[in-house]
Order: C-alpha cells, then structure tokens, then sequence
C-alpha cells in the first residue's frame, strides 16, 4: 500500500519529508503574509547606489542573529543545552572594540589605535568569554544554562566597565563600513559578514569530522568516550566557537550605531538565537543538528519582526504578536501535530480502500 | 477440551518505512494458561505485543477480547489496561524512590474528601502483597527492594488493575536463579487464578518450566502455535530459525589453532588496578586465544577489562602491549595499541542512537584517524556495505538510524564498528547478551574465527556454556578480585562454579 502512494505522489512526499521542509514552509508563510497589506513587499529598489526594500531589510538585520544560531547550534547539539550569554558577550566586545578605537574618550572622530588591533582584541575577550563558559559547561559539567548565566548577568556589567559607564561613540565612516555598505557596493556589508561566517561553518563541517563527533557526543556521550572521542574537549570547542561568533556579531551590531551601548547591544538577542536554532527543527535536547535550519531559523524570526512593522505593530506591542506566531509555528511543528496531520492524510487517502476491504470481508 | 479464550488477534499486520514488521500474524490467548511468545530478534515479537498493548497502531486485522463482542482497537496502553491488557517490561517502570505501597496505587490512589488515604492504601496494599505471596512491605521505599521483587511489585500492581492477560517481556533477563524461581512461583498463581500470561523470553529452559503454549514467529510471520509438551526443544529452535540446526555443536571442534607462545603477549598486566573497582591483577592475553572472565555479576568482570582499556584509568600497576610499556589514559590511547572494547551495555555505552548504521560503524577508525582526516562518504559507505554483508546485519539500508534495529543487530553493528579499525586485541563484555539464539551462535563462531586470524580475545558472558565453547582459557573473579585462572580439565560447568563459589565461601547475598 505504501509502495503504490510512493510512486504516484514521490516527489511531494519526498519533499514533505525532508527535515528542511517544515522551517522553510514557515518561511515562506511569514514572508507571503505582507502581500495581503504590503504588496510592494518583494520589491526592491536602488536609492542612492545602494539596495532597498523590505527583503533586503529582512536579510540585513538577521545577520547577527545568523551568526549567532550558528554558534548555538553546536552548543546545543554537543551539550544539550543552551549559551545564554551570547547577548551579553556580543556587548562586551562592542564595548572593547569601541574603547580602544576612541582611545579612552567618550568620543571619537579618529582612530586613536589601528582597526585591525581593535577587531582583534574584541574577538579574544569574546573567545575567552567562550572559554570560560566552556570550561564550566564541559570540565566542570556544570549546567548550561547555570553556566553562562553568569556572563549573562555580569557580561554587561564588564562592558559598562570596559567603557566606564559610559557610551563610546567612534564617529569615524570606516568603523560603520561593517554595519552598512562596502564602499561602492550596494548591498549591505552585515549580510556578507553572515554569508562569510555561515560559508566558513560550512566549510568546517564539511572538510573536518567536528559535525559528526559533535553529534556524537550530543546524543551518547559515554559512549562516544568509549569510541575515543574526547568529549570534554568537543563540547569545550563549541563554547570557543560560540563565544567567537557572539564576538562577530558584536562588532556588526556595534557598527551600525557606530557605539558601543553597554546596555543595548545584543539586548535578548540570545533568545531569540536559541528560538532560531528550535524553528530550524533541532532538538534543544541535543544531537542531532541542521545548520541550514537554524540559518532559516533565523531569516523566519528577522522577517517576522520586520513583518510587524510593515503592519504598523508599533515596537512596545511587538513582542506579543511575535510570541503568537512563534507559539503557531512550534505547535505547528510539534511532533503531535504531525502526527495528528499525517493521520489527517492518510485517513482521507485510506477511506476508500477501507471501505472496499470491509465489503470484502462481508 | 478447549479453554476459554481471552484474547485473540487476528491478522495482524504492521508495516515500519522498509520493513513489514509483522504480516498476517495470529495470536490466541487462553484463560489460565501460560502462552510463550518466541523467536529470534527482530522476528516481530515486541511489535506484537505493542500492537496489543497500543503503542502501536495496527496497520490490518483486529483483536478481540472476551466479554467484548466487537473488534478492540487500542490506540494507548492506557486502554489497553481499562480492557485488562497489562504489561511489565523487562526494564521495571516504577518510581524506585517512593514507597511500595505507592507504586501500587499510583494513579488510583483511594481518596477521602479529595486526599490521599494513605491508611487505606497501605493496608490494602499488604493484602495485595500478601495474596501474592510477595515478600516486601508497604512502607518499604521500592529501592530498598532487590530487583526480582521490584519486578514482582510491578505485577503485583498489574494484577491489581484487575488484569486478564499479563504480558511479561523479558521479565527474567536481570534476575538470578533463585528470584527465577520465585517469579515463576508466582506466575503459576496467577495462573490458577485464571489469568492469561503472555510470555516473552529468550531462555528455552525457562519455557519448559512454566509454559503450556508456544506461539512461534519468524520474520514478521506466524510460524504456528504449539503445546509445550508436543514441541521437543530442538524442534522449537529450528522453527525459530527456519533451518534444521544442529543443537549449537561443538564450535570449537574446527578451531584448533591455540595460543601462540612465541611472541610476547599481546596484553600483559602487571599489578593493574583501579581504586574502589578492581584489585591488583595480573593478565595475559597472546595472539589466538580467547581467555573468559567468569565471575557472578559484579564481581569485577567488566571493571578488570575497562582498566585496561582505560575506561576508568587505571592508577597503579603496569600495562604491556606487545611487550612494551605503554600508558593508557583514556580509551583513544588503548585504540591507538589496536585494542577494542565492546562495553557491556549496549544500549547506555554503545550504540549511538540517533546515528545512521554507517556512522556507527565508522566513528571509531574515524575517531583514531583524527578530527582533520574525514573519511570520504565513499569510504564510509564501501565499509559499511562490506560489514552489513559480512556479518548479515539486518537493517532496511546503512542510513537506518542504528535504533530502529533489532537489539541482535546493534550489537552486530558494534562489532562490525570494532572490526573495522583491524584490532590486534578485542574485548567482548557480553557480547551475546539479550541476543537470539541464532545470532549468538553466529558471534561465538566469529570469535573463534577471529582466534584463528591471530587476534587476541577477551570474552566474558554470564552464560557458563558459552564460555565453556568459546575460552581456551578463564581466569576468575570475585569481589572485585581477580582469584584465579582455569584451564584444561578443570574447565567444565561443575569447575568453574566451584571456582566462582570459592573454597567453602559463604555466599555474600547481595550481587
């Protein structure tokens, strides 16, 4: 029975079963909802040298969120839990990078120290912050949660300390390159740091086994041991890299308003990376993981938001609304629902046949 | 003189993505009476049983129970209890940190004005408990329990539930003898008391003790249903396995090729231990020979080879390899000496669940390559092709999540993950256990092949046979000591026990 449904509707089924299938339909669902009130949604258009419109905005602002899931991809397929301090360590980076370009000034019109040395430094103390909360998560075997929030809460603290409570502005055009357009180039310069980050992954995975170890140790980590893999050591790497990542990100956000606001940058931004790496289709509990998901993750949450605004939500109601369509969405994928939806089909599908097999019987 | 039937299944059929699980499968129950479900791994038996008890949805056919006089379709076991259809799994589903009584009426507790009556429940519970002769009490927490009791208190509360056909899957895998013994005690009561027990185990002994009916299955088919009394034991696994079977010969008759004395021992311990495990030990182990651990279960069996292995590393004592001096700190660096470890529990220690077949296989050559020496997916698929075929793993395709195998097959696959990185000394800590017979047969075969090929083995299984047909040599545990070795006549059932037992040692109770 199930061979001869296979063979007249293979590719539907095919494509319904695969595991991007779902975070994509979501996707889409999201993006073709603004044709119903925003009509020129797709449109885009160049002002000034430079690409607009709402889609380009969408895939502009969710650069930092990209960069961010796909570090709390790993964390979350290697140790089953979550780095919640990605916001904070993302602020305390800004705030590095912030203070040694304006030299200890509050503010700055010039470059007080090189911009290499800047970005440098800021992606050590992020990698560091990584460190740390690896060390606790994976030699100390401390809860993920508990672990990072301590960065959580004392991250911005530090940063507030790194800028002495202050916001350091760098009004100099170079340092907002990151955050808005390479010089004659018209589409913006985050989506490349996205693209560049999600490449690299990418390539990481691809060329090296740390994809296949780091679901090992996810989903069987005693027995991965057993194995010789050292897991301890893979999970600790999964902070590092997610502690860089939040680095990353925090230059990008940090140039696009050219400062570096303690108490702004990154602000929730955890959360909604951990809600990006769920929308993605990843198990919170660890294991198995599709970066591609949580990337589109990601774009689903970003387009959402922007969504809102293109319906005139104003921002203090916006959350809200978000959580009314991200609950949809996760009850959506939830494995009764598909349960339930499958049995929807298969019971429209079977009738006849059932039917035809009791008057058999009889 | 036909019995009333309680139950009966009729053509039932349940289809996986692959697999035909079961087909057109039959089943009769009878009231009082003890009814075996046999057959190898993956032979469709547990799929049954959770058909009937609606964890899973039948794809065709219909089950009817006495006093209904409609098909039943079960979609929980939660319905399937209200019918009177209950089931103690091998692994005790109870709460072992909250009292006897307790686990007997959880979720029926009996109430007065909205709370609990906790005098009521404990009284009625040590009737119940009495009644079935079960010998604990009510106020007693569940842990305090030995494990053959815990598994009794489980049908105790079945029973309990006014059940009319018990299902016992595997209830006597983790019992000695003696808690056997007073589990069938038991059963043999219920029985009289008119209730229908479906019996699901791997022991043929066992069968013939208490059963009265065998219902055979093969490969998702119904192979028939036989009075114990008519179906000599020999015939019963030949319909098992569907082939005449030569009553497990001896195995060992082709395989002559003994330990090889020259060179150095492959393994050679001197003085190892690990703190709070084992004691000091001295091991050796050379080039084809298969050396048993006996010992009863925690006796340090399991502990002495994961110290050499360095699962738990090892804090005093020397390790040869070869004849070298090595140190080995973690398991990576014993792998790196071309040892392999087949760890005891499957399930917790080895299978990685989630994986594909081929992954499993692949992760430990890959893991001794190192992180920056993928194999190629080609490389990867030829291997585990080459091991699928060689030892007849039965899986729907090498991408089949290694979970969705029968447990006979995982533990092929572990094995096939072993072979692959060409070990020069491997260690097979229960290598048959829960394991059809027919698949057993096949691993004992292959470990004397792998004897043959010049490999160093070490064995250890709790089933005294077994190693009597696979060991050139035993060495002996007991207490988290290593107290002696056996070889040559002393190595018969009656030797080894004696050995095991000690020279007049008390029996020290608790495993």
């Amino acid at each position: 029975m199930s061979e001869s449904t296979a063979k007249s509707g293979f590719s539907f089924k095919k494509l319904t079963h695969m595991k991007l299938f779902l975070p994509i339909v979501c996707l889409i669902a999201v993006l073709l909802s603004n044709l119903i009130k925003t009509p020129d949604f797709f449109k885009i258009a160049i002002n000034n040298g430079v690409l607009y419109g709402y889609i380009i905005d969408v895939i502009n602002r969710a650069s930092e969120l990209v960069i961010l899931a796909v570090g709390m991809t790993l964390v979350t397929a290697a140790s089953g839990g979550q780095d919640i301090s990605v916001g904070a360590v993302m602020a305390v980076a800004a705030a590095v990078a912030c203070q040694i370009l304006s030299g200890g000034e509050v503010s700055t019109t010039v470059f007080a120290n090189p911009y290499a040395l800047a970005v440098i430094a800021a992606l050590i103390v992020a990698t560091l912050c990584g460190c740390l909360n690896g060390f606790l998560v994976a030699n100390l075997n401390i809860q993920p949660m508990v672990a990072t929030l301590i960065l959580f809460t004392a991250g911005r603290g530090i940063a507030q300390l790194v800028t002495n409570g202050q916001i350091t502005y760098v009004r100099v055009d170079a340092y907002q390159i990151l955050g808005s357009y390479f010089p004659g180039n018209p589409i913006p310069a985050p989506i490349f740091a996205a693209l560049a980050v999600v490449i690299i992954a990418y390539v990481i995975l691809k060329k090296t086994t740390l994809g296949l170890y780091i679901e090992c140790v996810g989903i069987n980590s005693r027995a991965a041991r057993l194995v010789g893999l050292n897991s301890t050591k893979i999970k600790f790497i999964t902070y590092v890299i997610c502690g860089f990542l939040a680095g990353v990100a925090g230059l990008v956000a940090s140039s696009r308003i050219y400062s570096a606001d303690a108490n702004n940058v990154g602000l929730n931004l955890e959360m909604d990376a951990i809600l990006a790496v769920a929308l993605g289709g990843n198990l919170l509990g660890g294991g198995k993981f599709t970066l591609a998901g949580s990337i589109i993750g990601a774009y689903t949450i970003q387009a959402l938001t922007t969504t809102l605004y293109a319906w005139n939500v104003s921002s203090d109601q916006l959350p809200v609304y978000k959580a009314v369509v991200v609950v949809i969405i996760v009850i959506f994928q939830s494995p009764v629902f598909q349960k339930w939806a499958k049995g929807l089909g298969k019971r429209r599908t079977a009738v006849p046949s059932a039917a035809a097999k009791g008057g058999a019987v009889k | 003189m036909e019995q009333e039937v309680v139950l009966t299944m009729r053509g039932t059929d349940k289809i996986f993505p692959g697999v035909k699980a079961l087909q057109n499968v039959d089943f009769t129950l009878r009231k009082g009476e003890i009814h075996a479900l046999m057959g190898e791994n993956g032979a469709g038996k547990s799929t049954l049983i959770k058909v009937l008890t609606g964890v899973y949805e039948a794809d065709g056919g219909e089950i009817r129970v006495a006093g209904t006089d409609r098909p039943v379709v079960n979609k929980s076991p939660q319905e399937a209890q209200n019918l009177g259809i209950s089931t103690v799994y091998q692994e005790v589903n109870l709460c072992t940190n909250i009292t006897v009584a307790e686990n007997l009426f959880i979720g029926h507790e009996p109430r007065k004005a909205g709370f609990i009556d906790w005098k009521t429940m404990n009284t009625k519970a040590g009737e119940l408990l009495r009644s079935l002769d079960i010998k604990a009490e009510a106020t007693q927490k569940l842990g305090d329990c030995s494990l053959a009791i815990q598994q009794m208190i489980a049908i105790a509360r079945a029973v309990n539930m006014k059940c009319r056909v018990l299902i016992l899957d595997e209830p006597t895998s983790s019992l000695d003898d003696d808690e056997v013994e007073k589990l069938f005690v038991l059963m043999q009561k219920l029985k009289g008391e008119g209730v229908g027990i479906v019996f699901v185990t791997h022991f043929l002994e066992q069968v013939y003790r208490v059963c009265d009916r065998i219902t055979v299955l093969r490969n998702g088919t119904l192979v028939g249903e036989y009075k114990v009394s008519e179906l000599p034991r020999l015939q019963l696994v030949a319909k098992m396995m569907g082939k005449n079977f030569d009553d497990l010969a001896d195995i060992k008759g082709a395989h002559t090729k003994g330990a090889d004395l020259k060179d150095a021992p492959v393994i050679d311990a001197e003085g190892l231990s690990h703190t709070g495990t084992i004691k000091p030990f001295n091991f050796q182990v050379r080039r084809g020979e298969v050396v048993g651990l006996t010992g009863l279960l925690g006796s340090g069996r399991s502990e002495l080879v994961r110290s050499i292995y360095g699962a738990d590393r090892a804090d005093k004592g020397k390790l040869k390899v070869n004849g070298k001096e090595v140190r080995i700190n973690k398991p990576l660096d014993a792998m790196m000496q071309g040892m392999a470890y087949l760890p005891e529990d499957r399930k917790m220690d080895g299978i990685i669940a989630d994986l594909s077949v081929r992954e499993n296989i692949i992760i430990a050559l890959q893991a001794k390559r190192g992180m920056f020496k993928p194999m190629s997916r080609k490389e990867a698929e030829e291997a585990a092709d080459k091991f699928i075929d060689l030892l007849q793993i039965k899986t729907a395709s090498r991408e089949t999540p290694i979970k969705s195998l029968s447990g006979g097959n995982q533990q092929k696959v572990i094995i096939a993950r072993w072979l692959l990185t060409n070990p020069d000394y491997l260690i097979l800590d229960e290598p048959t256990r829960g394991i059809d017979i027919g698949t057993k047969t096949e691993i004992q075969k292959l470990v004397l092949d792998l004897a043959d090929q010049d490999k160093a083995v070490t064995f250890i299984s709790s089933e005294i046979e077994e190693m009597l047909r696979t060991c050139s040599r035993m060495a002996v545990l007991r207490d988290g000591q290593k107290v002696g070795e056996i070889s040559g006549s002393e190595m018969t059932q009656e030797g080894i026990m004696k050995a095991i037992a000690g020279a007049g040692k008390e029996e020290t109770g608790n495993v």
